[in-house]
């Protein structure tokens, strides 16, 4: 095995696309080195990104923030402006392990570790974020949702590196929150995840959502009829009775040790309308 | 296999290694720097005995690479006693029994400075929640958050009189 450092994305982009065995891309390394010292995967190269410029950088800019792909969980709990705009997404990420997995652990490694359950992916689906990838044929913007694509499967092309984790602008009366289930009281992996991200009008009335589960599909999934529910509504008891009902009809997912199906199902509805309630009163509305 | 060649600081000493790339930091700290005090647990990050600082942050030496502390700063629990005298910490885990077999003891101490540095007044559940990625098999934990609460007790008096 070797281990590279490049200063750039593009010789990064390089490095990964010309090695003909296994490659993989070096973060925060909580999920990487653990399924290096099992032995699960066995890699030819290992491309550490920690020392390319932005890479660990939060920056607010006149659309949103970057949040570059190294940024520590703990970096994000720290940053005053982003947890004011983006509270659920920052509470999600900071879900993730212990204090020491803190230390290390990305969203943008969430999100390409590909888990169903990854804490962060449900609340950065529900806030829109937008990802920017830098690989041999150059630059391209997605929406998170379409980076996982089944247990532990990405989008990614050989050679491709998520740069940063775009975050947009919130109007004002905006809102977010996360919430999951998990048996224990710290860590733990998710049963059931639920992301909600709202904006307000003057009345209170509700004119933008989105809501992701986790946790429930083989993927994270963006559940548009969730959002319908509470689109025109003062979330009243018949709305988020719509919403939790859209939640549970959008899960499918699997009997585990951790949960069963029916529970699962159950369980995405109660947490959807408590998270809904929790992003409601941060976007100001009572 | 060639190795790596690696310039960090061990608890303010500069230090030089070589090291294979699949070595990782803890494997680097206990058979290559003779620093034992870091214990091989899990070795998944989720037990907590083999906690270090990287640069003032709390991290599992388990889940870094040797290679990866080119020109960082790593505090280990060797660095925590200054000469003879003991870590307000370490007298309070000794004063409350805090510790049996004493392998996750190293972990306990360096997480447990590392949550009083950035907040001297935890509350009982604060203390929990910030030691929750450190495992011990033996006392329960009462009496580490005990231990961890009494010297945050201690401390504050302590800084307060070198501040009036």
């Amino acid at each position: 095995m070797r281990y590279e450092r490049p200063t750039t994305l593009k010789a990064a982009a390089q490095m990964l696309a010309k090695e003909k065995g296994q490659a993989f891309i070096l973060a925060g390394g909580t999920d990487l080195l653990v399924r290096l010292r099992t032995g699960f995967i066995e890699p030819d190269l290992i491309v550490d990104i920690k020392s390319i410029n932005g890479s660990k950088t939060i920056q607010k800019t006149a659309t949103g923030f970057k949040i570059g792909s190294a940024v520590s969980g703990a970096e994000l709990g720290e940053h005053a402006a982003l947890k004011k705009a983006w509270p659920g997404v920052v509470e999600a990420a900071n879900l993730i392990g212990s204090k020491q997995v803190q230390g290390r652990c990305t969203m943008t490694g969430n999100l390409c570790n590909a888990s169903p359950a990854a804490d962060s992916v449900p609340a950065l689906v529900a806030a829109a974020a937008k990802v920017v990838i830098v690989g041999p044929k150059g630059k391209r913007t997605v929406a998170a949702e379409e980076i996982p694509v089944g247990p532990g499967k990405t989008s990614l092309k050989k050679g491709e590196i998520i740069e940063s984790i775009v975050l947009p602008k919130r109007p004002p009366k905006s809102g977010d929150a996360y919430l999951r289930f998990i048996p224990r009281t710290e860590m733990d992996i998710a049963v059931v995840g639920v992301g909600v991200s709202l904006t307000l009008d003057g009345k209170g009335v509700v004119t933008k959502a989105r809501v992701a589960l986790g946790a429930v599909a083989p993927t994270v999934r963006l559940v548009p009829a969730a959002a319908k529910a509470l689109i025109g509504t003062k979330m009243d008891k018949a709305a988020l009775d719509a919403l939790a009902a859209a939640c549970s009809a959008a899960c499918s997912p699997i009997d585990d040790k951790r949960g069963t199906r029916d529970f699962r199902i159950k369980v995405a509805g109660v947490l959807a309308r408590r998270a809904a309630v929790i992003a409601r009163k941060r976007a100001g509305g009572k | 296999m060639s190795g790596i060649t690696v310039n960090a600081k061990i608890n303010g000493d500069p230090v030089e290694f070589i090291c294979e790339a699949d070595e990782t930091l803890l494997d680097v700290l206990r058979n290559r720097l003779g620093l034992t005090g870091a214990k091989e647990g899990c070795s998944t990050g989720d037990c907590g005995a083999c906690s270090v600082t990287v640069d003032g942050r709390l991290t599992c030496s388990c889940l870094v690479l040797g290679a990866e502390i080119e020109g960082h700063n790593i505090g280990t629990i060797e660095g925590m006693a200054h000469g003879e005298e003991l870590h307000p910490l370490q007298k309070k885990f000794i004063e409350h029994a805090a510790l049996q077999c004493g392998v996750c003891t190293p972990g306990f101490l360096i997480a447990a400075k590392s949550l009083l540095d950035k907040n001297p007044d935890p509350t009982e559940t604060e203390i929990r929640f910030g030691l929750a990625g450190n495992l011990c098999r033996c006392t329960g934990y009462d009496k580490i958050v005990r231990a961890v609460q009494d010297t945050a007790k201690e401390m504050r008096k302590t800084n307060s009189r070198k501040g009036a």
